[in-house]
């Protein structure tokens, strides 16, 4: 889960990373009372989860009252790269004298965790990586060992930060470690981290990505769901727990297991059609979540075929069949399916369906003659 | 022979007496495997239709001599249950649990390599492994893998494991050992440490691997292909159709920016000299060819 960055900067808090004093505002007048009670001038920035809200108009300085209404009424309800924002973060506008990054993610290649420091903060880090890789300090840490205070000082000192600069940023970089691995971020990255003119250093922005795998330990996320603007099938499919990624193309996709909803989606593309989606009914498949998948996929008015593969494995054929065959009483469906069933017990389940079968729903051998039906269907046609 | 499991190997399964360790261990111990124990602490002394349930690894190990783990238990209790294993000196432990967390799937790995360097962990999240007609371990329906030789496995995704079993046996090619190495981001077993233990094997004379985008272990695996494998190699790679930046079900199979496409991955391994299906049909077509080249 990404969390937007006052959300982000809610969650640095926790651990004591210095944040600039601010709160939120879903309208002008909240926002103006924000700005009052923190002190100007302020900062009003937009809260959506997509690059370039400076250069969109969505970070406004504001000196007194009367521009932070002007700005918030623009800036809210305005759209950033098909963002609506609905939400601002107004906080304490800071003197700025350097910016800096850091970041600690996991190097899955190292198997370690992967801390980035550089000097030259404030813009994307990729663009740093591929003109200047050499002003980026990287550091490896072992998750058995941790971050050191030691490992910290030299790696604050190899990265080159303005020396007035070094005990704040070592304080940080340790309790940004700990939010990373006690916090449970995928991704926890302060861009810009600031050098004030008083020597002070703090974090300006909050990118914050959660590991999903670990909501059972943290109740306290709980407050930032809800707030992620989501495709409407995804919503759908996530409400009936669902793996599922919308794509663009009008063949819907049903398979058990990621590793064959993936391969499902390339073969249709290979035969010359474009998968609707990626979706995952996992192992086990009950009639009522092949209801719940159909009832996901029909929700997509681009989808002309739908194509079930099914590789039985601990899902038995028959139980697939048979909610197949419950599944299309249960959602009427406005697009023919075309499905492939094998593995274990495959003829059994090919035998359920089989005064079933029908221009709506037809049966294929093999993932590829399957995937060809179903394009030439959802193309108008019908392969023979 | 086979790799890393065999006839020989004697299996205990952490949280044999839950629905799922019951359920999977009981099937593996139907296919012939050496099922000798459980362990559940709290209900030593137990047992689960006649295999005998211990209260810690120590214990099940000290009574019944076994040498693999299989761990069945949710993702919260699946670290310290890995952990516990190895402990007790287990040299090989498969964890099929979905959902443990990424911080700690990292530090089970490097506390493993630190403190148990004897243990090899395969998983989290993996379908486990088996090696045909002599022991199975996991989740893989073994009625569908021919057993024999002389194709090797990998694969990082659970059900395309099975379509590479199924390509296989529909031409009758038979399997010395299929390891499924799981889709998470931090598997304890890479597809680097498969290779190198059938490029060992004698009987096995071919490798089919199964790759998925996201990281770079198969661009890693290609890599040490290049250099280190004699025997040929075929693979297939899944989601070239997948989006940057979504995860593809599994946590692994995510696109950063342009790392971890199929295609990159696809260029590595041809550029190592493995023959690339495009999907695991055409991938089973080109391993039927070149088992009859052998």
């Amino acid at each position: 889960m990404d969390l937007f960055e006052y959300q982000g900067k809610q969650y640095f808090a926790r651990f004591g990373i210095p944040v600039s004093p601010g709160d939120v505002a879903d309208d002008v007048d909240t926002a103006v009372a924000v700005a009052d009670r923190v002190g100007y001038p302020v900062v009003v920035k937009a809260q959506v989860q997509v690059g370039g809200r400076g250069k969109a108009g969505g970070i406004k300085l504001a000196d007194d009252t009367e521009s932070v209404r002007t700005h918030a009424s623009n800036i809210l309800g305005m759209d950033i790269r098909g963002h609506v924002v609905r939400r601002l973060w107004i906080e304490r506008a800071s003197d700025i004298e350097q910016e800096y990054y850091a970041s600690f993610t996991l190097d899955r290649s190292a198997k370690k965790h992967l801390g980035m420091l550089s000097a030259q903060g404030g813009v994307e880090i990729e663009q740093v990586a591929e003109t200047s890789p050499e002003a980026i300090a990287k550091l490896h840490i072992d998750p058995a060992e941790g971050l050191s205070e030691n490992a910290a000082r030299e790696w604050v000192q190899r990265a080159q930060l303005d020396p007035r600069a070094t005990e704040g940023a070592v304080d940080i970089l340790q309790k940004l470690y700990r939010c990373f691995v006690d916090g449970d971020c995928d991704l926890a990255e302060i861009n810009p981290l600031i050098l004030t003119p008083q020597g002070k250093v703090h974090a300006l922005d909050a990118k914050v990505t959660l590991d999903d795998n670990a909501a059972f330990r943290h109740g306290e996320w709980e407050e930032f769901a809800g707030l992620t603007v989501r495709d409407p099938r995804e919503e759908l499919a996530h409400e009936k727990g669902l793996q599922y990624v919308g794509l663009d193309g009008t063949v819907g996709i049903i398979a058990n297991g990621a590793g064959l909803a993936m391969s499902t989606c390339d073969v249709v593309n290979q035969v010359g059609g474009q998968p609707a989606n990626f979706l995952d009914i996992g192992g086990g498949a009950s009639a009522q979540v092949m209801a719940n998948a159909l009832e996901v996929i029909n929700s997509d008015d681009k989808v002309k075929a739908i194509f079930i593969n099914i590789f039985g494995g601990i899902t038995r054929g028959e139980e697939v069949a048979n909610g197949i065959v419950q599944a299309l009483d249960q959602v009427a469906l406005r697009a023919p399916i075309v499905i492939r069933l094998d593995g274990t017990n495959a003829e059994e389940g090919r035998a359920i369906l089989a005064p079933h079968l029908s221009d709506r729903l037809r049966s294929k051998p093999t993932m590829l003659e399957a995937a060809r039906e179903a394009v030439a269907l959802a193309s108008g046609g019908a392969a023979q | 022979m086979s790799v890393f499991v065999d006839q020989s190997t004697k299996v205990i399964v952490q949280g044999l007496t839950g629905s799922q360790g019951k359920f999977h261990g009981l099937r593996n111990k139907a296919y012939g495997t050496q099922v000798v124990g459980g362990v559940t602490p709290g209900k030593g002394g137990q047992d689960v239709e006649g295999v005998p349930v211990f209260d810690s690894c120590e214990d099940a190990v000290r009574q019944t001599g076994a040498n693999a783990s299989f761990v069945a238990v949710p993702p919260k209790a699946a670290p310290d249950a890995i952990l516990q294993a190895a402990a007790a000196g287990i040299p090989f432990v498969v964890c099929i649990t979905e959902g443990i967390p990424a911080q700690d799937e990292a530090r089970v790995f490097n506390v493993l390599l630190r403190d148990y360097p004897g243990t090899r962990l395969l998983g989290p999240n993996c379908p486990g492994i088996i090696s045909p007609g002599k022991c199975n371990i996991g989740i893989t329906p073994g009625e569908i893998a021919e057993p024999g030789g002389p194709v090797g496995i990998v694969s990082r995704s659970g059900t395309l494991t099975y379509q590479a079993l199924y390509e296989l046996k529909q031409k009758g090619i038979g399997v010395t050992t299929c390891v499924g190495i799981g889709g998470d981001p931090v598997p304890g077993t890479s597809f680097i440490d498969c290779l190198q233990a059938f490029e060992a094997d004698p009987d096995t004379k071919a490798v089919i691997m199964f790759g998925e985008i996201g990281g770079s272990a198969e661009e890693e695996a290609a890599e040490f292909i290049a250099k280190e494998m004699s025997k040929p190699v075929v693979a297939y790679v899944a989601g070239v159709t997948a989006p940057p930046g979504k995860k593809m079900g599994h946590a692994g199979a995510i696109i950063s920016g342009s790392k971890g496409t199929a295609q990159a991955k696809m260029d590595a391994l041809r550029a190592a000299g493995v023959q690339v299906g495009l999907n695991p049909t055409e991938a089973g077509d080109l391993m039927a060819e070149v088992v009859k080249s052998l």
